[in-house]
């Protein structure tokens, strides 16, 4: 099926969309993973200097646009997600990474909005990244490939957005990197955001965020299968170092408490000790288990470039210092959400966007929600999460016009 | 701190508090408000119907905030002792505090902060010269407990209390000016008599103040 035919899409869109092609395997099926391939002539050109074509991006949708293209929800996933925001993940059966706020009568409503979530440029589920083929080279790019931004990250998305033929979205959501790139969303395209939840996140990595970023990487490159980057060529994947930095990024995700409620010094399928280095804890067995489960679905070296991503993020340095001034005069209606023991990302992060966006004159709520889960607390169940989000929506839908439920298609 | 508006029981939707309109009828109409201890939003949704303020507001309770989102209101969880520092100068016309002066800690910094986000600021406060309050202590003998000081000494979070005339010495430090000023009785309504300050400190069970900045008057 042809894109056009897909989205309707005026002739105001033909011209961008004869240099691109939307491939679509044979398999058919709702489940079928999207991709749309931006031709060389239309390169995604980085901060870094850097020069990415052909670009493809792989991206869900969920639910329906409407006629007017005016219920389009763009979900921006975190560090190791992917475009499966619902729905059955196709590598590991699991539900996708937002199942708890996406999918009919959630949130993220699939009955009232058109939902999309994409592959961050850089990644490894289909969008162009450090496994892709380097037109160059004939080979993966590896390091070769450009150190992409979250800037980067978001142009990418917006081409992706204009090739659905959307002007305007209803809404720009995620947390964690996926919270930096909805600020980048209304730092970079103001106008074409009407509403935006940050979640989780921060307007700059600190020097901590950098310091456990910088402890993942240095346990990939320890990997001897590493290879410099180039273990695809030579057939051989570096799991060891990948799982290591899974473990210790693992631990961040979750609160003292959530390990403490979780895990204590249970001890795995024993009674006691074996005075050994077996996984002895319980704790121990779960973050191995972790660690194993993850590289089954992520590349090492994309491993590498998100985590970079998120070092280089400081939207203010982009603005004179000034993150006020990132969002002067923004009409963009913002929900900012924090959580009580989320130490990655802790909420005074998430008042200094308050601050800068209250400086700013936009138009802001703020809550910190009171949960013992950790960072990852936006990815559960979180009954006060849940309400927050349907209320800032539904009051949002109600100044966008969106009827209440369903759409006008 | 609490803020007591929060503790109070709401009010039907179509008959607003009567404190919170003698308060909106001090807004000019299509004001940029920030109403602060804004509870589950009540004035600032009165605000918005009658008077088409651009309104905004801060709240400490969660559940509060929550009720604020729901209802499409902007408002951001706080706190009026450490939050008002974040927001810049003469971001606002008008920032409110509704019954929440005297359980703040630093009441003379909070009341400054306002007359610097804000030209304006309107205070209403429970006053501690009225004269029920006034007999309880001396008749008594003990802390008064009335209908706006519900609560005990030891669970109150009402831990500044001031009369009318404390308050208007302290306007007077801040070198701002009283623009408009209304004593409210039992039920909430402004007392209809012109009276001089000591009459209203003594039949006046709540005040409401309209505060202009120090400096050039308009």
């Amino acid at each position: 099926m042809l894109p056009n035919e897909l989205f309707g899409i005026s002739n105001a869109w033909e011209d961008r969309l004869s240099i691109v092609s939307e491939t679509r395997p044979v398999q058919g099926g709702a489940s079928a993973p999207k991709t749309v391939v931006f031709e060389p002539a239309r390169p995604l050109l980085t901060d870094g200097g850097g020069r990415i074509a052909p670009l493809a991006i792989a991206y869900e949708t969920y639910g329906t646009l409407n006629a007017e293209r005016s219920n389009a929800i763009l979900l921006c996933h975190a560090l190791t997600g992917d475009q499966y925001a619902a729905g059955v993940h196709p590598v590991t059966g699991k539900p996708g990474w937002w199942e708890a706020m996406v999918g009919p009568g959630k949130p993220f409503d699939t009955d009232r909005y058109f939902l999309i979530c994409s592959n961050v440029v850089g990644g490894c589920m289909g969008t162009t990244g450090p496994s892709s083929i380097n037109p160059a080279s004939g080979k993966p790019y590896g390091l070769d490939f450009p150190v992409v931004t979250i800037r980067d990250m978001v142009r990418a998305q917006a081409m992706l957005i204009d090739h659905l033929g959307i002007e305007t979205l209803f809404c720009v959501a995620g947390g964690s990197m996926g919270g930096m790139q909805v600020l980048q969303w209304a730092a970079s395209y103001p106008k074409r955001v009407f509403s935006a939840m940050p979640i989780a996140t921060a307007a700059k990595h600190s020097a901590q965020n950098i310091a456990l970023h910088e402890v993942g990487r240095q346990a990939v490159m320890a990997d001897p299968d590493w290879r410099s980057g180039r273990y695809q060529e030579q057939g051989v994947r570096p799991e060891k170092g990948l799982a290591v930095a899974r473990m210790s990024a693992h631990i961040t995700y979750l609160s003292e408490a959530a390990l403490q409620r979780k895990f204590g010094r249970k001890l795995q399928d024993r009674s006691a000790p074996t005075f050994s280095f077996d996984a002895d804890f319980q704790v121990e067995n779960y973050l191995r288990y972790q660690g194993l489960a993850f590289v089954e679905r992520f590349d090492a070296n994309s491993y590498l470039f998100v985590t970079r991503a998120c070092d280089y993020f400081d939207l203010a340095a982009d603005y004179g210092g000034s993150l006020a001034m990132a969002f002067k005069d923004i009409r963009t209606r913002f929900c900012v959400v924090s959580f009580t023991s989320d130490w990655l990302y802790p909420t005074t992060d998430s008042r200094a966007i308050v601050h800068a966006l209250n400086a700013g004159g936009a138009s802001v709520s703020f809550v910190e929600i009171e949960s013992d889960k950790g960072h990852d607390a936006f990815l559960l169940h979180e009954p006060m999460f849940i309400a927050t989000t349907r209320g800032f929506l539904d009051s949002a839908a109600a100044a966008r016009g969106l009827a209440p439920h369903g759409n006008s298609k | 701190m609490n803020f007591t508006t929060a503790e109070e029981p709401a009010p039907p939707r179509d008959q607003p508090r009567l404190d919170l309109a003698v308060i909106a009828e001090m807004v000019a109409p299509g004001a940029r408000v920030l109403d602060v201890g804004c509870g589950d939003g009540s004035l600032l949704q009165l605000l918005a119907q009658k008077k088409g303020v651009d309104g905004r507001g801060v709240e400490l309770s969660q559940r509060g905030v929550n009720e604020c989102v729901a209802k499409g209101l902007s408002v951001i969880q706080g706190d009026a002792d450490t939050d008002l520092s974040d927001y810049p100068d003469d971001g606002f016309d008008y920032v409110i505090l509704s019954q929440t002066l005297q359980a703040t800690r630093r009441p003379r910094a909070a009341l400054a902060n306002m007359l610097r986000i804000g030209r304006r600021a309107i205070v209403s406060f429970p006053n501690f010269g009225y004269w029920r309050v006034r007999a309880q202590l001396a008749l008594t003998g003990r802390m008064p407990v009335t209908g706006h000081l519900a609560a005990h000494w030891h669970d109150t979070p009402n831990i500044h209390l001031c009369t009318i005339r404390d308050f208007v010495e302290l306007v007077d430090e801040l070198g701002a000016h009283i623009e408009r000023g209304a004593a409210l009785d039992r039920a909430g309504a402004p007392i209809r008599f012109n009276a001089p300050w000591w009459v209203w400190n003594l039949f006046g069970e709540q005040a409401v103040f309209l505060l202009e900045r120090g400096g050039k008057r308009t």
